[in-house]
């Protein structure tokens, strides 16, 4: 257990976005966006390079404040207070290099409001959890890139926030640091905490988030559930693979072929269960019939192409 | 526990256990030790006469031939330069002078050596000059009168205050010594502990700590808990500094004691000392802070912190002139202005009596100015913190400060 359970939140937003919007140099780098953060999810914040993703992410940490709009962390407006409810994970990863891995996590964490105790405590668990309890105290300058990010990780986690910030958190990670890493998001997600992750790797959007909130030019493009987005953006197609003769299909416009699989397009208006019904009753033996989703990477580059036309 | 003190702990104890920072601290006084050393060693190559000393002479003038002890010199007469010369020779006199038979209507004295050198060492020059002047008057005046010539002035200068009385303290250079050692080290704890400011925000800036600790802390929490860490750990070397001094001056005394027995401290100086080094160091702290926000590497903030710490220093370089004419308005000007404030104060007060007027308004601009300074950089740290690799310029920075 990497932390307590979190109790006695219902299902009341974690976090609260409404309407911020912030200008540089009178260009506008987020504009008018509103999405909120429910108990126990993970979510993607994503969007290309300069959209505005950054720049939320710190007005949602009060290191710089929204022009217009509000931030509000367990229904209140964020405040020093509530600082303490939120872990970062910021993009770039930044240790003091001359002090070693328990004095970070130990400077941290009493930053974040814990007792000095409890901090020990909590940071010989997690060490031991990520299996680098041998390396306490080593300076953070001797460590690995990899180690230093899961240190890194850890700081972000050892105050057990109930809201977690996470910029790319898997970069310079190896596979197995990967695993163990989103392992302990899920185990986090389990206890009613949430997760922000912010990454380009839509892989693992698609294998950690629950919803995501896509930035385009400083305005929300995309913002639901991930199964919801994917149908919305499904083709109008399935993907079978079968035993038999398919035969002539009503509703068909198109069909690509191998042996013993095919991805039929369908026209307008058929659905995929009337090619499912035609298929039984000719006694085809099916083994796998799959209403195609695109993939969140081809999704991603058609609103942001759709947003540049 | 309060964010502010931990971050005052934290900046303390990283300062204090920098290997630079305990470099300066252990150096200045080993300086200070190496200084006694050579000048204990240069003072007594040179020492006047360790040993009893000959000096031969040639009379041709005639009538010198008494007072021929002068100290440790004892002066041998020769009846004539070749006599002389072979004794210099055989080494049994250091040198010889030749009074000329012309000497009355020209003062010419020929004086022969076999050393080279820039100058006649004083104290031969002395008792040459001596032995002649007891010469010349013996017989002529009185001995009391012959003596009065030899030294004609013993100048006690006695400082009254306003209302005629005898003022405790008699200023002299007695009194510019703490002065002067303190505003020294002022500007030494003014350069070290904002260049510590610096590289710990470059640093921070560089490798984007900064972000986690703006998300833990307020900026007003964060630069409260830097600038009185780092300040705690400069006035922490300042004490060490300090307190080594008794040690040196006890050194220093067996060569240099009857100058230190006048040493004394100027009326109100250390309440002065305490204020200014407080003023001094949180105004170059917060103009610090500003450009360790504002500047792209701290490297960059290095060079142009520069600029504010040039004018800190400015007031030592022109401190023979200040002596001279300490009450001069460019003076008063550099007292006012906050920048040269605390050292011209320091040193000022070690020459002569700064009015209260001076003062006062000499410490109102320093606090209005960290005040000013502080609110511009609480406005434009957050902003300029987090943009990374382009610095604003001035008017930028400006316009960011007022429009928050």
């Amino acid at each position: 257990m990497i932390d307590r359970p979190v109790t006695g939140q219902g299902n009341k937003a974690l976090l609260e976005i409404s309407g911020i919007t912030k200008s540089f140099d009178h260009t506008r780098v987020v504009d008018n966006i509103s999405f909120d953060i429910r108990p126990g999810e993970i979510f993607g914040l994503i969007g290309p390079n300069g959209a505005g993703k950054t720049t939320t992410i710190r007005m949602v940490m009060d290191i710089i404040k929204p022009d217009t709009g509000q931030v509000k962390v367990l229904g209140e407006i964020l405040s020093e207070a509530t600082k303490d409810n939120i872990g970062y994970l910021p993009e770039e990863r930044g240790l003091y290099k001359k002090l070693t891995v328990m004095q970070s996590l130990l400077y941290i964490a009493s930053l974040k409001g814990v007792e000095e105790g409890r901090a020990r405590q909590r940071a010989g668990e997690l060490l031991e959890h990520v299996g680098m309890a041998a390396h306490r105290n080593k300076k953070v300058e001797e460590l690995s890139r990899g180690m230093s990010q899961l240190i890194q990780f850890l700081t972000t986690i050892i105050h057990e926030p109930r809201l977690m910030i996470m910029d790319e958190p898997f970069a310079n990670l190896d596979p197995v640091n990967t695993e163990l890493l989103k392992e302990m998001l899920f185990e986090l997600r389990g206890q009613g905490r949430s997760v922000i992750l912010s990454t380009h790797r839509m892989n693992e959007v698609e294998e950690l988030c629950d919803r995501i909130f896509m930035i385009n030019k400083g305005r929300g493009v995309l913002y639901g559930e991930l199964k919801e987005i994917k149908s919305r953006y499904r083709r109008n197609s399935v993907f079978l693979d079968y035993q038999g003769e398919l035969g002539e299909l009503k509703g068909v416009a198109t069909r690509r072929e191998q042996p013993g699989a095919a991805e039929l397009i369908l026209e307008d208006g058929t659905t995929p269960g009337q090619i499912l019904e035609q298929l039984v009753r000719r006694g085809v033996t099916i083994n796998r019939y799959e209403v195609s989703t695109p993939p969140l990477h081809d999704i991603f580059l058609q609103v942001v192409g759709e947003s540049h036309e | 526990m309060n964010k502010t003190y931990l971050i005052f702990r934290h900046e303390f104890v990283n300062t204090v256990k920098r290997t630079g920072f305990i470099i300066m601290t252990l150096v200045v006084p080993l300086v200070a030790l190496l200084g006694i050393g050579i000048y204990h060693t240069v003072s007594g190559i040179s020492k006047p006469v360790a040993e009893a000393e000959k000096v031969g002479y040639v009379d041709k003038a005639g009538g010198f031939d008494q007072f021929t002890s002068q100290g440790k010199i004892t002066l041998v007469l020769f009846n004539n330069p070749d006599d002389a010369n072979q004794a210099l020779v055989r080494k049994e006199i250091k040198e010889y002078f030749v009074i000329p038979p012309d000497y009355i209507s020209s003062g010419v004295v020929s004086r022969y050596t076999m050393q080279k050198e820039l100058y006649p060492p004083p104290a031969v020059m002395n008792a040459i000059n001596t032995f002649l002047l007891k010469n010349l008057l013996a017989g002529e005046v009185p001995a009391a009168t012959a003596a009065r010539i030899e030294a004609p002035l013993n100048l006690v200068t006695v400082t009254l205050t306003a209302s005629g009385e005898v003022a405790p303290e008699q200023g002299g250079f007695g009194s510019f010594v703490f002065p002067g050692i303190f505003s020294l080290l002022l500007v030494l704890a003014i350069i070290f502990s904002s260049t510590y400011l610096l590289q710990g925000l470059g640093e921070e800036k560089e490798n984007r700590l900064i972000e986690i600790l703006l998300s833990s802390v307020s900026t007003g929490q964060l630069l409260t808990g830097k600038v009185l860490g780092i300040g705690t750990a400069g006035l922490v070397q300042v004490v060490v500094w300090v307190g080594s001094a008794p040690l040196l001056l006890n050194l220093a005394s067996s060569s240099i004691g009857g100058f230190l027995s006048t040493v004394q401290l100027p009326a109100g100086f250390l309440i002065l000392a305490i204020i200014y080094f407080i003023l001094g160091y949180l105004l170059f702290a917060v103009i610090s802070a500003s450009i360790g926000a504002v500047s792209s590497s701290s490297r960059e903030g290095q060079q142009l912190i520069t600029i504010f710490t040039l004018p800190a220093v400015s007031p030592l370089w022109f401190i023979s002139l200040l002596m001279m004419f300490p009450n001069n308005p460019v003076w008063i000007g550099l007292t006012i202005f906050p920048l040269t404030a605390p050292v011209a104060v320091m040193i000022r007060l070690g020459v002569t009596d700064v009015p209260a007027w001076q003062l006062a308004a000499s410490i109102a601009t320093l606090v209005v100015s960290i005040i000013a300074v502080l609110m511009i950089t609480v406005r434009v740290f957050r902003i300029y913190l987090l943009m990374y690799g382009k610095r604003p310029g001035l008017g930028k920075v400006l316009v960011m400060a007022f429009k928050g």
